[in-house]
């Protein structure tokens, strides 16, 4: 007779490709890391909004303007599809949110990099959404019931950011010398950090083995990293745009690419708080987010003062 | 003076198309009825993804215990007779 | 005038509406009070954009000389547009903003629903479609209007406060001109008149219900019919433009 509460019949349920649900037994080290996970990307795609609400205003065509605009609400829709997976677990959007605010949680590091000129948002949009996609093809299949259907959803959405993203840059690099110097700058600036999005080498990643063990994480770092550069390079080559990486080259036998080493020192540096925007994007968050205050509270006066009423008149 | 909060928290239930189930889409963050009604579709219908939006306070949801689950479904599992497949009909027999 | 240079400045006049307040409502974009209300406004951007691209469009057509709806949108100067001033106020708080969105939606609830019967198809057509958008913004302005001006004590007086500085620049909407009685006799323009007591009336109903003070009748700011504006919408427009001015042979 099993204990439906233990840890073995836990792991059995997971070894069986079972779903865990929200009100199902689950170690709390399950329930931590999820925590941790699903946060982390659900703060990074409300971060995201920042650097890419960056050039609405100055979208230069309107429907360039129409399509960044959509682009950016999906992204803040994936951030609330993700609370709600996070909040399942038993945290509040308040604590989440504080955690975001502190530091105590993190947002993917991509985000700490500024946009720069219009071809960013190229870049963005085909490289680190293209990273992203990658990632959350493989997370459909998660373990943990409304994570899995949070990333069936967004996995759904996010195939017109990555077109959206190489469109611009298409454009771009069939464009004037002007709008090719920009694409290629862009390049220059995203390529290793879109890499690096993947985190860190499998040998040197410490999460990694329980999240593996739990089927929260589907494939490794490394596997997920190869596959989004083995379908970016040709991309990248079809419309021109040179790899920033004087040393990278095809593998005829295995059909993979080969890259330079990563600078690592750089991401530590980043993820340590010391990349370009980390400051400022904490900053926005927290600005905007105390300016909010006397609305939220307007919001539950007015709904107090009506539910009142209706009891008066009841 | 209130606390600030994020508001509350609500489940949004969309129909596609009138005559089907509605199907849990996931949460939202809302204050009164008016705000819940038109975030659910803000965020869960962009694509036309629906008809008609049912919301409610998640704090009303009643779920069952899954620690109940064998005594809430195992029964239905060996009761084959309601299941039309059971039965054995004689060839030929029509409409039934 | 003739009816063909007419029905080209009033739809420039209508896209302008959309393009500016599009603008406006764009800047609020990762800066919402709570993460639902940034989609929420992110959302009404992106209908008004929409909107100002179909108007422009059909404007560029009216025109005939080629252009498209960015060269209209993107490369006139300020003095060529023609979007009402109450439009280019900045989003000075949220109160402004609802404030703003109040004003603006219930005039245009009022105004593309005589516009649908229009006997310009093309400007009848926009209407009709433009209208089931404004119903939903119309209904989100005037939800948190109630919510700000019946929530808190700080929500009332900035509501309040907001309604007052914009007052002075909602006279404005129902201005008409030459322009509006060539039209009015071809039966395409709306008759502002009874808009005007109408929104009057509906304005009223709403702030009342928000506990909040209509503002006493004051003089109306106005000049935008020829394109004098005030000091926002150059920066609305150094912002807008910037890619298109400095690199005028590139296409995006």
């Amino acid at each position: 007779m099993h204990n439906e509460h233990s840890d073995t019949h836990f792991q059995s349920r997971i070894d069986n490709g079972e779903h865990i649900e929200s009100k199902d037994y689950m170690p709390e080290g399950y329930r931590k890391h999820l925590i941790r996970q699903i946060s982390q990307h659900a703060h990074s795609e409300v971060i995201g909004m920042q650097p890419e609400g960056n050039w609405i205003t100055r979208a230069p065509s309107l429907r360039a303007k129409q399509i960044l605009l959509a682009k950016i609400q999906d992204e803040g829709g994936h951030g609330l599809y993700l609370y709600s997976a996070a909040e399942t677990l038993g945290i509040s959007r308040v604590e989440l949110i504080e955690n975001l605010q502190s530091g105590k949680a993190k947002y993917s590091s991509i985000f700490n990099y500024p946009a720069l000129n219009w071809a960013d948002i190229g870049a963005i949009g085909w490289l680190v959404d293209g990273a992203a996609i990658v990632n959350q093809v493989s997370l459909q299949r998660t373990s943990y019931g409304p994570y899995s259907r949070a990333m069936v959803r967004i996995c759904k959405e996010e195939s017109f950011h990555q077109r959206q993203g190489y469109e611009i840059m298409t454009k771009m690099m069939r464009g004037t010398k002007d709008q090719q110097a920009m694409a290629q700058d862009a390049m220059n600036r995203w390529w290793w950090p879109s890499l690096m999005m993947f985190g860190p080498h499998d040998t040197d990643s410490p999460h990694s083995s329980d999240a593996v063990k739990w089927k929260i994480k589907r494939e490794t770092n490394d596997e997920l990293r190869q596959k989004f550069i083995d379908k970016t390079i040709p991309q990248a080559e079809l419309i021109g745009l040179i790899i920033p990486d004087n040393n990278f080259s095809l593998d005829e036998k295995t059909g993979h690419y080969k890259i330079s080493p990563i600078n690592w020192d750089e991401f530590y540096r980043v993820i340590a708080g010391h990349g370009p925007c980390n400051k400022q994007r904490v900053d926005h968050h927290i600005k905007f987010h105390e300016e909010g205050a006397w609305i939220r509270e307007a919001a539950v006066a007015y709904k107090q003062k009506h539910v009142k009423k209706e009891l008066e008149t009841a | 003076m209130a606390t600030d909060t994020q508001l509350d928290l609500w489940e949004v239930f969309i129909q596609s198309k009138s005559g089907l189930p509605y199907i849990h889409a996931g949460s939202i963050h809302a204050s009164d009825n008016k705000m819940a009604i038109q975030n659910a579709r803000d965020i869960y219908t962009r694509r036309g993804e629906g008809t008609s939006i049912w919301v409610l306070p998640s704090k009303h949801i009643v779920a069952s215990n899954p620690d109940d689950n064998d005594m809430l479904f195992d029964p239905s599992n060996d009761k084959v007779y309601r299941h039309p497949t059971f039965y054995v009909m004689p060839e030929g027999a029509k409409n039934i | 005038m003739t009816t063909k240079d007419a029905t080209y400045t009033y739809t420039i006049r209508l896209g302008d509406d959309a393009l500016i307040l599009g603008h406006r409502l764009s800047e609020l974009c990762s800066r919402g009070p709570i993460l639902e209300e940034d989609l929420a406004l992110t959302n009404v951007a992106l209908d008004m954009i929409g909107r100002a691209q179909a108007l422009l469009k059909y404007a560029a057509d009216i025109e005939g000389k080629g252009k498209t709806d960015d060269d209209i949108a993107y490369r006139r100067a300020e003095i060529n547009y023609y979007n009402h001033l109450l439009i280019e106020q900045p989003n000075a708080d949220f109160a402004h903003t609802i404030a703003r969105q109040l004003f603006v939606s219930v005039f245009e609830f009022l105004f593309y629903t005589e516009l649908e019967k229009s006997r310009d198809e093309t400007l009848a057509a926009i209407a009709s479609k433009t209208i089931k958008e404004i119903k939903y913004h119309m209904q989100h302005a005037i939800d948190w209007t109630l919510r700000l001006g019946d929530g808190t004590s700080e929500s009332h007086n900035r509501m309040q406060t907001a309604v007052n500085d914009l007052w002075m620049y909602t006279g404005e909407l129902f201005e008409m001109d030459e322009v509006d009685a060539q039209l009015m006799r071809d039966g395409i323009a709306v008759d502002l008149i009874p808009i005007k007591a109408q929104w009057h009336n509906d304005i009223k109903t709403v702030l009342s219900k928000a506990t909040l003070l209509m503002p006493e009748d004051t003089y109306m700011q106005t000049g935008s019919k020829k394109g004098i504006h005030t000091e926002n919408l150059g920066h609305i427009l150094s912002e807008m433009q910037y890619l298109q001015r400095a690199y005028p042979d590139a296409v995006w």
